[in-house]
């Protein structure tokens, strides 16, 4: 028993030990981010200097084609039947240039993919240099947008305008950069850790140009030949188990495209958004209707994001500036780094404070909480969580209330000593009977925490996450780790009802 | 302790802290300076907050401001260090960086030195009813759980009470203490209440355990006995929490005192209520019940 319980008491250091090393330092190597951009930046340069490839796949054959659309009149009534249905869309080998580069942009703006997004260098999977920091902390700026439009915009509309925003700020280099639609009508883009926030936002503030050209030659974008604002409608559709892309033109537009399209037959034709080439489908024939498809091999994921794209240069709203936050990166080092001197100092204090109150106990507790906090550094690190100023308040927070949790068993514990009871009894009773106390305390701040996540916005939401991932773990690390390492205590012989503050 | 028998002492300091606040909301708004120092979060507007990096005087930075916008700026004022910051009504975007580029021109500043925000009416309005929609939403769900877990609606309402006194309590500090009130704001106040309906709720639940032992009607000693037992935990619990709040106060930058002030007012009026205003609402809430029943069963 004896030898059994001092293992286990070993175990508990080892395993504090360990994850405060994690979180310090933290495991493995997490791929630098910086290739990751590196590549992006490579994947811009493809586009713009490889044009002169044609655009085949290894036999030879024109991957991507303009096709009139009466080619497939089935179409226009399946295709809301095409959109939902994902089995179709297989995904061929010899996917060309374009496609690949375009796909792989969009992967990386993907809302999923967020544990992307953190510029500085990481050190190790769990390490709090790794924790995603708001831009209240780093510097950045953030704008919301909201659609200028009567009534509610679609959410193909929406769609349409996040993409465009994105391809902006990723054209512009700001791979860190997060867009997100808020509501129904608002997109929030998010840049952090820049400098000159007020250049950034210039260069992602203008709206995105849609052209149609013709292409030289060597690749490079020739003459105008259809605005993106004459585009009607884009939509990804399926045309005998193919995934292609619809276009559809207004009066004008399908004039002139009708115009290149006569003049361009056997050519390619670029579509881009400013300078950057989105696809470049060869013309079969003459389009007169001004209802096109383009085919080729598009995965479902690869159409609508050329689509949406393809919608976006023709946004029926324009976008306005509802709030704008730009946090100079000086003044967000600064906040950080004295939450954490003052969270440091502040902790250093607490666990001193219960090493003076309640002796053994409060050994127990301080190692309870050196693993609460160095776990809440390691889970905000690996869920990638954005830690804001907020979140801080949220953490420290749950520090005091891991904190409360085991003063509240303390006091039983030491009220049990006190009316005579033996050890082993005052510690069972104590952690029962305050355990209660401690639930309904806890559930009553989820609910308002929940409230929270679900009223507020930005930093609030995660202020929110921080609390009840606080909440959660401080319960754990309160209740069941303070409890084996309190009960391991009292089987090595620490029986002395002095050694636990009683009298 | 003699919580019950002392109720109009404890209860009245609760009123002139409170009456204190609203006081001081009333005397500002009066004043010309709004009940509150609103952050352009919920008036709308344009905030420059600028480091200078050697000392100027306020009035030097409003003219060049005005230089730019043509309007002399809502509110000037100079934070710690050579800080600045600087309210106007909301700036279009090329205003906002003529502004910039004028002071970094000026001070020889470079861009990082400056946080800048600019927030619509739109938002601004949504902000404050945000703000009190998540207060009386978290309220009303708190109500609602406590009374199902004690199974009594009166522990649910004092609880509540209690909870609304802290409310107040720590939004009478903003409007005394002039507290930016930004969007950290709402995160502040359900801190506070989140903290305290905790303390209530270890101190009802002694209630719940004692009713077994002392007497399920006997209101004045359930109270008095579970304040005492739960003193010591209600005492350091405050200690400990209030230690990490204050040395973010301490050691913290501007928006971060911002933040930790009223939380460091609101865990010591949280203190305080659970212990001396939770229990005589209930007290006062049970009798009223009680008689009630009395007189109804005389019927």
């Amino acid at each position: 028993m004896k030898g059994k319980s001092f293992l286990i008491l070993l175990l508990v250091i080892i395993v504090a030990a360990a994850l405060v090393a994690v979180a310090y330092l933290g495991v493995g190597n997490v791929p630098a981010t910086d290739s990751s951009s590196e590549q992006q930046q490579m994947q811009v340069e493809i586009v713009t200097d490889a044009n002169g490839e044609p655009v085949t796949d290894e036999e030879g054959n024109p991957q991507y084609n303009l096709v009139p659309v009466d080619e497939a009149e089935t179409e226009a009534e399946d295709e809301t039947e095409a959109v939902t249905d994902t089995e179709q869309a297989t995904n061929a080998d010899g996917t060309p240039v374009e496609a690949e580069t375009a796909a792989e942009g969009e992967t990386s703006a993907d809302e999923e993919s967020t544990e992307a997004t953190t510029a500085a260098p990481r050190i190790g999977y769990g390490s709090y240099k790794n924790i995603k920091q708001g831009l209240d902390l780093k510097g950045g700026v953030y704008i919301v947008y909201e659609a200028e439009k009567e009534g509610t915009p679609t959410a193909a509309e929406m769609a349409a305008a996040v993409s465009m925003l994105q391809g902006r700020v990723e054209y512009k280099g700001y791979y860190d950069a997060e867009v997100s639609q808020e509501g129904d009508r608002r997109i929030r883009v998010e840049i952090p850790g820049v400098d000159d926030a007020a250049a950034a936002v210039n260069e992602i503030g203008e709206a995105a140009h849609l052209t149609f050209r013709a292409m030289n030659d060597d690749g490079t974008p020739g003459e105008v030949l259809v605005d993106g604002e004459n585009v009607a409608d884009a939509d990804k559709a399926t045309q005998n188990g193919q995934v292609v892309v619809t276009l559809a033109f207004d009066g004008t537009g399908a004039q002139q495209f009708a115009e290149a399209t006569a003049a361009n037959v056997g050519k390619r034709i670029g579509i881009y958004m400013d300078d950057m080439l989105l696809s470049a489908p060869t013309v079969n024939t003459a389009i007169n209707d001004g209802n096109a498809i383009i085919t080729g091999d598009f995965t479902v994921e690869e159409a609508e994001d050329l689509s949406s794209k393809i919608r976006a240069g023709s946004l029926p709203f324009n976008l306005t500036a509802l709030e704008y936050n730009a946090v100079g990166a000086r003044l967000g080092a600064d906040s950080l780094s004295t939450s954490v001197k003052a969270g440091t100092i502040g902790i250093i204090l607490v666990l001193i404070f219960m090493l003076i109150r309640y002796r053994l106990l409060g050994a127990a507790a301080d190692l309870a909480l050196v693993i609460y906090t160095a776990l809440m550094v390691v889970i905000l690190s690996l869920f990638g969580i954005t830690l804001t100023l907020p979140g801080v308040a949220g953490i420290i927070l749950g520090i005091g209330m891991a904190v409360d949790a085991n003063v509240i068993i303390f006091e039983r514990i030491k009220e049990e000593l006190n009316a005579g009871k033996a050890l082993k009894t005052a510690v069972r009773n104590g952690f029962a009977k305050a355990l209660s106390a401690i639930l309904d305390g806890n559930i009553t701040t989820l609910i308002a925490c929940a409230v929270l996540l679900w009223l507020g916005t930005g930093p609030i939401k995660g202020f929110a996450q921080t609390l009840i991932l606080g909440i959660i773990v401080s319960m754990f690390t309160a209740l069941f780790v303070t409890r084996v390492i309190v009960v391991c205590l009292g089987n090595i012989g620490a029986q002395n009802n002095k050694l636990y503050g009683a009298k | 302790m003699h919580i019950i028998k002392n109720r109009a002492i404890y209860l009245g300091i609760s009123i002139v802290l409170i009456v204190l606040g609203i006081a001081s909301m009333i005397f500002n708004a009066a004043t010309g300076k709004g009940a509150f120092n609103y952050d352009i979060q919920f008036t709308g507007g344009t905030s420059i907050q600028v480091d200078i990096g050697k000392p100027v005087t306020d009035d030097e930075v409003a003219a060049i401001v005005q230089e730019v916008t043509g309007e002399a700026p809502a509110q000037m004022q100079s934070l710690e260090g050579n800080t600045k910051l600087i309210k106007t009504k909301s700036l279009d975007e090329d205003t906002r960086n003529a502004v910039q580029d004028k002071l970094m021109e000026k001070y020889g500043i470079e861009a990082n030195a400056f946080t800048i925000q600019d927030v619509s009416g739109t938002i601004s309005n949504e902000m404050k009813r945000t703000a009190a929609l998540s207060i009386i939403v978290a309220c009303v769900a708190m109500l609602i759980y406590v009374s199902i877990r004690f199974k009594d609606f009166s522990t649910g309402a004092s609880a509540v009470i209690a909870l609304c006194h802290d409310a107040l309590i720590v939004l009478g500090s903003y409007a005394l203490l002039r507290i930016p009130m930004n969007n950290n704001f709402i995160a502040a106040i359900l801190t506070v209440l989140g903290y305290s309906i905790n303390a209530t709720i270890v101190i009802f639940d002694r209630v719940r355990e004692n009713r077994r032992i002392i007497g399920r009607t006997n209101y004045e000693a359930l109270i008095d006995t579970s304040v005492k037992q739960t003193l010591t935990r209600s005492l350091f619990t405050s200690l400990t929490t209030f230690f990490t709040v204050f040395c973010l106060y301490i050691f913290g930058v501007d928006s971060i005192k911002q933040f930790a002030l009223p939380i460091t007012v609101g865990i010591v009026c949280g203190t305080y209520s659970s212990i001396f205003v939770a229990g005589n609402i209930w007290y006062i809430l049970s009798t009223v019940k009680m008689n009630k029943k009395k007189t109804g069963k005389k019927k």
